[in-house]
């Protein structure tokens, strides 16, 4: 019963906050409610027993990515003009493809209701999370762990070198 | 006109409550005598009558404060920002275990959970108008400082849990202290610069800031506002401390927590009569004090301080006697309290002794000296448990060994800094 009134609760701000940042004018708001529907979904995901996941789509997405919107927009301090005309050119397309995706997510729902009750067991991995995913991590997938640390490497130098700026590069 | 004779040399009259060496508050209490005063508001009443929790009321009343903004700040944004500080500083404390089942939560990855929620902090900052680029760059550095500190203690424990590191440090019967000395250096230096910086490095240098939001004189922090900002900085400073002790410190344990020699006869351990002893110590010495105090409100002060003593010790006392779980909780919680007090005790003593770093100093010591000795720490703690597991000889020795690797490395990488003048940080950087 808890179950059901969290996953609501936190199902209702991901999708709200979400609907709201879309329609906001002023673009640190908007920033604002993802940061707020990135942390929602953090709390579905601690729902379903994935602590590691929870953490790490805080540290990582609202803690990490959002905070750098919220720096690059208080930098940048984008003026949202007036919007002169109403966008009346292409009413008909957008409604086309507005129904079409709507008809696509119904189907989607339609077809696949029966795995939309929410899980009524514990799952078994629960209590060691986070060493099931360093396992996962370094056993199976340890070819794209690899990857992706030499990835940020390469970013990590390239902004080194973008931050040098004014200087020889090469010193 | 005769000249006013030549009075003796004596030191001017000082008021009869003037702090003296003796003094145990640091408020001056309103003043009786000759100077004597009505109370001019709530605190002041406390301060005169109760002594105590004169804190409470004072916290309060700048609910009544008025509340001085800019002119064209976003409302949405900005009061919602010390409110984010202060509900990231109070979820943190979730994690921390005052005792084997005192704890709010425990999560599979409480250590994770407090840095992580930790860089959600930077909001509070930023969207209150505290930030700028540098105490930003500031909070990353140091924040990556203090997480690699932890991971060197995470190693010999295997677990994020806080409950489990803990019992980590009871199964190996050390605390974690003792194998990696240097990552608790490390994490105490990382944890000043953290816990905001006033002292440690200096805001004032932002060109961007005035130094007004320092917590102890703070002029454009104004109303419950402010005082929720407060609230945030002493609510992190609890944090760090208890992050500490649970992790370098041992958490609830007792020192020397495997030595379970009893008394004959009874179930309880001779070490465990300790904090009994130790508050009913320190309640002697606040009766003693109370008797040497001339002030009437300072007298009550001591006294209470010193039943507030007796009580903890009789509590300590009887919880000895106690079924098994409640002992563990009240002793637990003692020595988890003590030592969050004793690394706050250190912290303010050390942080009130040096100036601040420069920003430039400041990024100097984080990325070119404590960072590389942070992975060196990280190394040697590693190859010291696996030399330990695979050659059977005692932990003590192998990080006895990795520590002195360690202090070599620093002593390297604090040697070959080079010389030259950084070159001139410009505004807006």
């Amino acid at each position: 019963m808890l179950n059901s009134v969290l996953f609501y609760f936190f199902a209702a701000l991901a999708v709200g906050s979400a609907l709201v940042m879309i329609t906001r004018r002023n673009i640190l708001h908007a920033a604002l409610f993802l940061v707020m529907s990135l942390l929602a979904t953090a709390g579905t995901f601690l729902q379903l027993q994935a602590e590691f996941l929870f953490i790490v789509q805080i540290f990582l997405f609202a803690g990490g990515i959002t905070a750098l919107f919220v720096l690059a927009i208080m930098l940048v301090k984008p003026r949202v003009p007036e919007p002169a005309t109403p966008f009346t050119k292409r009413r008909l397309m957008v409604t086309g493809a507005a129904l079409v995706f709507t008809a696509q997510v119904l189907f989607a729902i339609v077809a696949g209701h029966s795995s939309l009750r929410l899980a009524a067991r514990q799952l078994d991995i629960a209590p060691r999370n986070a060493e099931a995913v360093g396992d996962a991590l370094f056993h199976s997938f340890i070819v794209s762990f690899e990857v992706a640390s030499v990835l940020l490497l390469v970013a990590m130098i390239g902004a080194v070198l973008m931050a040098r700026r004014g200087r020889n590069a090469f010193d | 006109m005769a000249e006013n004779p030549p009075t003796t040399e004596r030191a001017p009259r000082q008021p009869e409550n003037a702090p003296d060496a003796d003094s145990i508050t640091t408020d001056a209490p309103l003043p009786e005598g000759p100077d004597r005063r009505d109370p001019q508001d709530v605190s002041e009443l406390f301060r005169s009558r109760l002594h105590l929790l004169q804190s409470v009321p004072g916290a309060l009343q700048h609910l009544f404060n008025e509340d001085v903004t800019g002119a064209n700040v976003d409302p949405l944004v900005f009061y919602v920002a010390p409110l984010i500080s202060v509900t990231i500083a109070l979820m943190a404390c979730t994690v921390l275990p005052l005792g084997p089942a005192l704890q709010i939560a425990n999560l599979n990855i409480g250590l994770f959970f407090i840095l992580g929620i930790g860089s959600l902090g930077v909001y509070g900052a930023v969207l209150g108008g505290r930030a700028t680029m540098r105490s930003l760059a500031q909070f990353v550095s140091w924040a990556t400082v203090v997480a690699l500190a932890l991971i060197s203690a995470l190693l010999l424990s295997g677990s994020l849990s806080m409950k489990e590191i803990v019992q980590a440090q009871l199964d190996q019967g050390q605390w974690f202290i003792c194998y990696v000395p240097v990552g608790f250096l490390i994490y105490f230096v990382g944890s000043m610069a953290e816990s905001h910086p006033a002292g440690f490095d200096l805001p004032e240098t932002d060109s961007g800031i005035v130094a007004s939001y320092v917590a102890e004189n703070r002029t454009n922090v104004t109303g419950f506002r402010g005082e929720l900002h407060v609230l945030a900085e002493y609510a992190n400073l609890i944090i760090v401390a208890g992050l500490a002790a649970t992790v370098f410190l041992g958490g609830w344990l007792r020192p020397l927590a495997s030595y379970r020699d009893r008394f004959p006869g009874t179930s309880v351990e001779l070490l465990d009569v300790l904090p009994a002893i130790a508050m009913g110590a320190i309640a002697v010495y606040c009766f003693r004090l109370a008797a040497k105090q001339p002030a009437r409100n300072r007298r009550l002060a001591a006294t209470s301080a010193g039943c507030f003593c007796v009580i903890g010790a009789l509590a300590l006392a009887g919880a000895l006697f106690a079924p098994g779980r409640v002992m563990q909780g009240v002793h637990g919680a003692f020595w988890f309290i003590a030592k969050v007090g004793a690394y706050i005790y250190c912290f303010r003593w050390i942080r009130s002794r040096t100036s601040g770093f420069r920003f430039e100093q400041s990024m100097r010591l984080v990325w070119r000296i404590l960072i590389p000795l942070a992975f060196v720490n990280l190394a040697t703690a590693a190859v010291a448990i696996l030399a330990s597991q695979d050659t059977g000889l005692p932990m003590r020795f192998t990080t006895i060994l990795s520590t002195l690797v360690t202090l070599g490395a620093a002593a390297w990488f604090t040697k070959h800094q080079s010389t030259e003048r950084a070159a001139p940080i410009l505004d807006g950087e």
